[in-house]
């Protein structure tokens, strides 16, 4: 089959790997009918994920076909049209049983890994390094789905597949990051990144109840799609100070809660901008935390940051301090994918909202090297693609 | 600092075992505190065989060293290796002791282990993997048995690598599950340092246990171990 396959810091080709085959009695083998790259795929594509090794197959949010499934798969059966949470998830642990579905004890096959780095290990993650797991990923015609039961949720008729494929990873990260929030009548949301997640972000924040959402970016295209699609006001973050705009905008109490949806390449301004890219760039820092330090000093005493971009390793120069004395709550994590899955489609199905929205382009799976060009850039005003195997 | 531990240290290194002794290393074994603290200049094999009621190998498990072995310990030579690791499991402790007990299912999870053949209702026979193709051997002893909370074992007297250890089962609070531990001590002759039993089981003895309790994990949580061998890459 075909697969997209990582092979160093820009550098992902298409290349023809075997067909992938049950490995275990839970497993089920879905036909690819559609993927996308996700922002976080870019961590990879840009080298910053550790552990990633010449020849993994990548990509984590993804649709498609029941085609196969192993002899302990209860609910799912050949021909079943499914979407696919990018977390690996058992099921049956105390994590996945309570919902916290990317905590999952059991589906890490390289656990041992992560312990030095985070003290326990995590769920794996469709081909999102070996310390997740090193799971082959889903831009690919076949893959194989672990725990299959419980990563699989069947897609209700009338959605299409670019209805669907948000579901997989961008919407339920959107809606996590809102919902970890909780938020109150007459609260203001401000949502740092206007790319797919944080338009998804946007959405959900409404749905939850929010008085108002505000937008920070700098990509003229994403800041009208969040003001136009996802009915935020929005600040360009290049024109204006952005802790300035938000207390000025909020009555001079600052938002009631602060959402990042970029993560660990986020675009600084000024001295710390740039100490943070030489830092990253000689890989004495893994992630660059302009999003954090400005959430922190931006949000009203007592509020809330929420926390959905990407983080891998460490922070430099964080203001602890402020974030102390300001009595802040730091929520976070990988998305609970099949927590949110199945209310999503719901929303979707209802006419709530059309998740198709955020797809700006679409290419056949072939094309995998122009299409990482074209969304990294940006080039065509991309947002977001499709891609069809 | 002389801390209280060290103080009841010192008063039964000058006495006999006594059974309050014995009734403290039930507690340790039975309890919650990281069981290697106390374990410090004790054999386990002995504990485990005090606790057990075998009062004549009780020796072991005294602070009392000779010269001779006091001088091995100080080059490191013939030095225990002792492995302590802990895992919750979503299942209750009749159910992991009922699955462990059954001697034979243990190399579904141990990785390192071939096989296990139960002879009677003590003895079990062991083949473990040693790296190039070798096989190590032993006999094991059932030391200890009580069913839903412990199981220790020790290897009959002459093997090849000298080991001893317990696991126990002990419900963990709320609706947690089951506390698993699993300690174990490793004793070899002739000198063998460390590394020759980290290159025994191609992995240091404290990965190795972590590895096959997490596979342990897997297995009764969900039915099988999680695994990516054999999943296609590009070249």
């Amino acid at each position: 089959m075909k697969a997209v396959c990582w092979h160093g810091t820009n550098d992902v080709r298409v290349d023809n790997v075997p067909d992938p085959t049950i490995l275990n009695p839970r497993d089920a083998i879905l036909k690819v009918t559609a993927t996308t790259i996700c922002g976080s795929d870019l961590h990879i594509y840009d080298g910053y994920i550790p552990s990633m090794v010449p020849g993994d197959i990548i990509g984590h949010e993804f649709i498609g076909e029941i085609v196969e499934t192993g002899r302990e798969v209860k609910k799912l059966k050949r021909g079943d049209r499914v979407v696919v949470s990018s977390m690996v998830s058992c099921g049956q642990c105390r994590y996945c049983q309570h919902q916290e579905w990317s905590l999952c004890d059991n589906s890490n096959p390289k656990g041992a890994l992560q312990e030095p780095l985070f003290g326990f290990s995590t769920s794996g993650i469709y081909g999102y390094s070996h310390l997740f797991g090193g799971y082959a990923g889903a831009q690919a015609e076949y893959v194989r789905i672990p725990f299959a039961d419980y990563g699989a949720v069947k897609i209700p008729d009338g959605l299409t597949d670019e209805q669907a494929l948000p579901i997989s990873d961008a919407f339920p990260t959107g809606f996590m990051g809102a919902d970890l929030c909780d938020i109150k009548r007459g609260d203001i949301i401000a949502v740092w990144g206007c790319g797919p997640v944080g338009q998804f972000t946007i959405r959900s924040a409404y749905m939850l109840g929010a008085e108002r959402v505000i937008a920070i970016d700098r990509v003229p295209e994403r800041l009208k799609m969040a003001r136009e699609q996802s009915g935020a006001e929005t600040i360009n973050y290049e024109e204006v100070d952005a802790g300035e705009a938000l207390k000025e905008m909020t009555g001079g109490r600052g938002p009631d809660a602060c959402i990042d949806a970029v993560g660990l390449e986020a675009h600084g301004m000024g001295f710390m901008g740039a100490y943070d890219e030489v830092k990253q760039a000689v890989k004495l820092s893994l992630d660059r935390p302009h999003v954090i330090r400005q959430m922190i000093l931006a949000c009203r005493k007592g509020g809330t940051l929420s926390i959905m971009g990407v983080y891998a390793g460490f922070l430099d120069k964080m203001p602890m301090g402020a974030a102390f004395n300001k009595g802040l709550t730091f929520k976070m994590g990988q998305m609970f994918g099949q927590k949110y899955m199945p209310m999503l489609l719901d929303r979707a199905v209802k006419g709530e909202i059309d998740p198709s929205f955020v797809f700006t382009h679409q290419m056949p799976l072939d094309q995998a090297s122009q299409a990482y060009e074209t969304f990294k850039h940006k080039k065509d005003n991309c947002i977001k693609v499709v891609l069809k195997p | 600092m002389e801390t209280e531990s060290d103080k009841t240290n010192q008063s039964q290194s000058q006495g006999d075992a006594t059974v309050s002794d014995t009734e403290r290393w039930a507690s340790i074994v039975g309890g919650s505190a990281m069981v290697l603290m106390g374990l410090k200049q004790r054999s386990l094999r002995g504990i485990l065989t005090a606790i057990a009621g075998g009062s004549l190998a009780y020796h072991g498990a005294t602070t009392d060293k000779s010269l001779q072995e006091k001088v091995t310990d100080a080059t490191g030579i013939n030095k225990a290796i002792k492995v302590e690791k802990t895992v919750t499991i979503n299942r209750s402790a009749e159910d992991l002791y009922n699955y462990w007990h059954n001697f034979e299912n243990l190399p579904t999870f141990m990785k390192h282990v071939k096989s296990v053949q139960v002879l009677d209702l003590r003895r079990s026979h062991w083949v473990a993997n040693a790296p190039m193709g070798q096989t190590i051997e032993w006999n094991a002893d059932l030391i200890n048995d009580q069913p839903n909370q412990l199981i220790a074992w020790a290897s009959e007297e002459g093997a090849e690598v000298d080991n001893s250890g317990f696991v126990r089962f002990q419900p963990a609070p709320g609706d947690r599950g089951t506390e698993v531990k699993v300690v174990m001590e490793y004793n070899v002759p002739g000198g063998m340092l460390t590394a020759t039993i980290a290159k025994l089981f191609g992995e240091e003895p404290e990965q190795q246990i972590g590895d096959e309790l997490r596979r342990f994990k897997q297995l009764m949580e969900t039915g099988e171990i999680a695994t990516t061998e054999g999943q296609s890459r590009g070249q």
